[in-house]
């Protein structure tokens, strides 16, 4: 946040966004897993810094894709 | 039924180490003397050949479990050390867990909450499957620079590790037996901070005060035939070790001086550590008397030639043959030639029923040695008969079912064909056998693409798989015609090459007319009998047909495709159905109206049409029958309709040599002022280059301008009229560079991408003045291959080939490794039935498998539907 911008409006940032709980839930339940087995971020990524997210989050990010256009995945934050 | 066993599950794996109590409790005995045999040749009691350890002399028995050589399994004994001694392969975490404790109280070095916080980020670790062993070299690396301990306040002095296995604490070595105190007070609950689990370890085990001497099956000693017996290198170390020990022991009980007790338990922690590793650095590796080095445990197992790689990994099996590879396009895509003496030896289990037991009592008879026979019977009890030996008459009469035979390899049986380096999945597939004469393995010549096949020696594998779900599964999943569509770019990988492309263009272009007795020989040779359509040309009683007819007897009835030929010119405006050269091609309800077969038709790895369309809508067997109907039918046209290449087939007319000379002459010209503009200084750069650079790159065009120019004069005289063009064009074999070099220029040579520099100071050779930069001067080749390089030019092409040679023979050897790490990276991922892609343990890895969840072996061009294509499937247009 200190550099003076907004790293979300690079064009190589895709978007993330925090999960509410139900979702959250929802997409857990969907996959029938438990957070860790999500791809994991770092609650250092200057992404998650700049979104605000905390440890225990999950972040859905929409993705450009050569093969689909448009790809959504989740990642589950993690302490440090 | 001994097959049967009862399924038991295993539900985890611990890793963990081996304690001293442990390790007396596996010992059958305690080793006392390093003497091996007696005078009279047996092994000494307490020895370390002791026969309690287990036997290798045949007729011996175990003084353990009582079995013979080759039953018992080992057993270990052990040493008593006189003095603890460190363990090479655990000095690592020696060194971190002493450095992280405190030098008087033992506890981690860090804060009590600290350490409670630490302790609850492990646990919830474990609990979630996460490394948490990674916390690890975190903490340590806090800890071991903490000055006080906080628990009881003892300033901590510095620790030095000294490779490979000692310590220096300030300035006081670190004997093994401090380092054991020292982690003997660590507490349970701080080492799981260190990385161990206190389940199954202690830290204080990796410093052994009793060394597991092992079982005599780990290192049998050979007799040699002069009679003399040869120990292994474990047993000639473990010698050292109980030597050096017992001396040890001797001195500190006579109570010797404190500096000759050290060297010898220096000199002990040595043999232990070379027992261990005879690679550490840090000491000299332990040799022989002969000087060779010893091949010690942690050798055994590391390396290409080690326990993991060599035999684990890759072990040698039964049931599999090696031998040459030969073409032989009689035989289908789906089946393989096996050579009558190998068919031989390879062998099928058949279990007898009451429907064939009369065809294995023939068998039976035939014995091993006349083809097709059997090699073994096996009765119900298991009980294994060698026909070889056994009276076979006999054995006949006493089959009845539930027997097995095992009886030669026969046509239609499936076996998995393997060539080196299998780098895709295509490099095993599942063929069907003819067994035929000769001494060498014979392969349709349309699957050498997926295995990298040719045929100037290559050897190749077969693997005969022996119960039915193992054939089943090969034969349904492996099975060549299965593996037509490569999962790497959703075309076909098997496919029409060199002579399938050149003859269907022969047969296919316009002007190729038969007559009755032609056309039928083809079809004949592709296994055609029906009917001939109606004759294209009838006139003054004479018929023909056209090579497109005949060709389209091949092609599945409703086939409907446009396309554009490989030999179109790309010309602005497509004349369509009006193309003279037939690159416009027109398929309608399997009826080859305009154009001509080439590569973009049939060839492997190419974007073939055809082929690719008969896969996808027809069905793998009906590609299969395609493609060996197109290779038959492809060759007998070539031989029938005559094609051959020489090298008349790169002649151009003088004219065209003067123009081409002319040319180049003009570039050398260019190039000369260039370097005069540059000489003068009056060079404009280019931006952001210097103007060195500048003058490189404007050069460099000139020339590439300049062959190119040549090339295309040569072009003009080579039409479609000229074999060597029609490979290149269609894209059977070569391509029009190939031949303009040939006819025209060759041109340019380069290392790295630049024009020849290196050499002399300034010059590639001494024949030119240092800093000449014209072209002869910097590897510019203006001769043809066919009128041959001049000396200079010849030794310019050599250094430009051996970077294609340095090149390639790098890159194999990188992209080997760089396989390798991916395929152990990848192996367990798969897609689960919900699309995702997963790993082992069920952590995601793609939430829709490649992104859009399109398997590429299924898709059109890499998306999953092409409406167009459809439209024209169905539509005819
Ligand atoms: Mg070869
Ligand atoms: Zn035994
Ligand atoms: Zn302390
Ligand atoms: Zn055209």
């Amino acid at each position: 946040m200190s550099v003076g911008f907004d790293i979300g409006q690079h064009v190589l940032v895709p978007k993330h966004e925090i999960l509410s709980k139900e979702k959250a839930r929802e997409v857990l339940e969907r996959y029938k897993i438990s957070p860790h087995q999500l791809p994991l971020i770092k609650s250092s990524d200057p992404v998650v810094k700049a979104i605000g997210a905390k440890p225990g989050d999950i972040l859905q990010i929409t993705r450009d894709s050569p093969t689909a256009g448009r790809a959504i995945a989740y990642r589950f934050v993690i302490e440090e | 039924m001994i097959m049967m066993r009862i399924p038991k599950l295993i539900d985890h794996v611990d890793f963990g180490m081996t304690s001293p109590d442990e390790i007396r409790k596996i010992s059958v005995t305690k080793i006392v003397t390093a003497d091996t045999y007696d005078e009279d040749g047996y092994p000494i009691e307490r020895g370390l050949m002791d026969s309690r350890l287990g036997v290798v002399d045949p007729g011996l028995r175990c003084r353990t479990c009582g079995a013979r050589a080759g039953d018992c399994p080992g057993h270990f004994g052990h040493v008593e050390l006189a003095r603890p001694v460190a363990h090479v392969g655990y000095i690592d975490a020696i060194y971190n867990c002493i450095r992280a404790t405190c030098r008087k109280c033992g506890r981690v070095l860090l804060q009590e909450s600290k350490l409670e916080e630490y302790h609850k980020w492990i646990t919830e670790m474990k609990e979630t499957g996460q490394k948490w062993w990674e916390m690890t070299n975190k903490i340590v690396k806090s800890a071991s620079t903490t000055e006080k301990c906080p628990h009881c306040g003892e300033t901590q002095a510095s620790l030095k590790f000294e490779k490979p296995t000692s310590f220096v604490e300030g300035k006081n070595r670190l004997t093994p037996s401090d380092a054991r105190e020292r982690l003997e007070r660590i507490t349970n609950d701080d080492i799981m901070l260190l990385g161990i689990n206190p389940k199954v370890a202690r830290p204080e085990w990796m410093v052994l005060t009793a060394l597991p001497v092992s079982p005599v099956t780990v290192r049998p000693s050979i007799t040699l035939e002069s009679g003399v017996r040869s120990e292994d290198d474990l047993t000639h170390k473990l010698v050292d070790i109980i030597r050096i020990n017992q001396r040890l022991s001797e001195n500190i009980e006579a109570g010797a001086p404190h500096l000759i007790v050290e060297d010898l338990w220096e000199l002990l922690q040595y043999h232990v550590t070379t027992y261990f590793d005879n690679g550490v650095s840090g000491i000299p590796p332990a040799r022989h008397r002969s000087g060779r080095v010893l091949r010690t445990l942690a050798q055994r197992l590391r390396g290409k030639e080690g326990r993991f790689r060599g035999n684990l990994s890759g072990k040698r099996v039964d049931f599999s043959a090696r031998t040459v590879i030969s073409p032989d396009p009689n035989i289908s895509i789906n089946e393989i030639g096996v050579p009558e003496y190998i068919a031989r030896i390879l062998s099928v289990p058949i279990r007898a029923t009451e429907h064939d037991i009369e065809g294995l009592r023939n068998l039976i008879r035939r014995g091993p040695d006349i083809y097709p026979g059997a090699n073994c019977m096996i009765s119900p009890d298991g009980k294994r008969y060698d026909l070889r030996y056994a009276d076979r008459e006999e054995l006949a009469k006493t089959i009845e079912p539930g027997f097995t035979v095992e009886r030669h390899l026969m046509d239609g049986d499936i076996v998995m064909f393997n060539r080196q380096p299998s780098l895709h999945r295509m490099s095993i597939m599942a063929h069907e056998v003819r067994v035929l004469p000769g001494r060498t393995f014979r392969l349709n010549l349309s699957v050498c693409p997926p295995y990298n096949a040719d045929f100037d020696g290559d050897e190749m594998n077969v693997h005969a798989p022996q119960r039915e779900e193992a054939q089943a599964e090969a034969r349904i999943l492996m099975r060549v015609q299965e593996q037509i569509l490569s999962p790497r770019f959703g075309g076909p990988i098997i496919g029409g090459i060199q002579d399938h492309i050149t003859g269907a263009y022969l047969l296919t272009r316009k002007g190729t007319l038969l007559t009755r007795e032609h056309s039928q020989q083809l079809l004949a040779a592709v296994g055609i009998f029906t009917d001939l359509p109606k004759p294209a040309v009838k006139e003054k009683g004479t018929e023909h047909w056209t090579g497109k007819q005949i060709f389209s007897m091949l092609l599945p009835k409703g086939l409907n495709l446009t396309f554009k030929a490989k030999i179109c010119e790309n010309r602005t405006r497509c004349k369509k159905e009006e193309c003279e050269i037939g690159a416009y091609v027109v398929i309608r309800d399997g009826q080859l109206l305009h154009g001509v077969m080439d590569a973009r038709s049939h060839k492997a790895l190419d974007r073939c049409e055809v082929l690719d369309r008969i896969v996808k809508d027809y069905g793998t067997t009906a590609a299969r029958e395609f493609l060996d109907r197109i290779t038959k039918l492809s060759i007998a046209a070539a031989a029938m309709l005559g094609f051959t290449t020489s090298i008349d087939d790169e002649d151009i007319p003088p004219e065209a040599k003067e123009r081409i000379s002319e040319v180049l002459d003009n570039g050398r010209e260019k190039v000369n002022k260039l370097i005069k503009i540059y000489d003068a200084g009056e060079l404009e750069p280019f931006p952001g280059r210097s103007l060195r650079e500048t003058l490189e790159m404007r050069i460099m065009e000139v020339l590439a301008g300049g062959r190119d120019r040549a090339g295309e004069i040569a072009e003009k005289y080579l039409g479609l009229d000229n074999n060597a063009v029609i490979m290149a064009r269609t894209g059977a074999r070569g391509s029009m560079l190939n031949l303009t070099q040939m006819a025209a220029c060759v041109g340019q040579q380069s290392v790295r991408g630049e024009r020849l520099s290196r050499g002399y100071r300034g010059r590639t050779l001494l024949h030119f003045k240092s800093g000449n930069l014209g072209a002869e001067a910097r590897g510019f080749v203006s001769s043809s291959y066919k009128d041959g390089l001049r000396p200079l030019e010849f030794f310019f092409h050599v250094m430009g080939g051996r970077e294609g040679l340095v090149d390639t023979a790098v890159r194999t050897a990188q992209s080997g490794y760089m396989q390798r790490r991916l395929i152990n990276a990848l192996q367990d991922l798969r897609v689960e039935y919900d699309g995702t892609v997963r790993d082992d343990r069920g952590a995601v890895v793609q939430f829709v498998y490649g992104e859009d969840g399109v398997d590429p072996t299924h898709s059109d061009n890499g998306k999953a539907v092409n409406v167009e294509k459809i439209i024209e499937r169905v539509v005819g247009e």
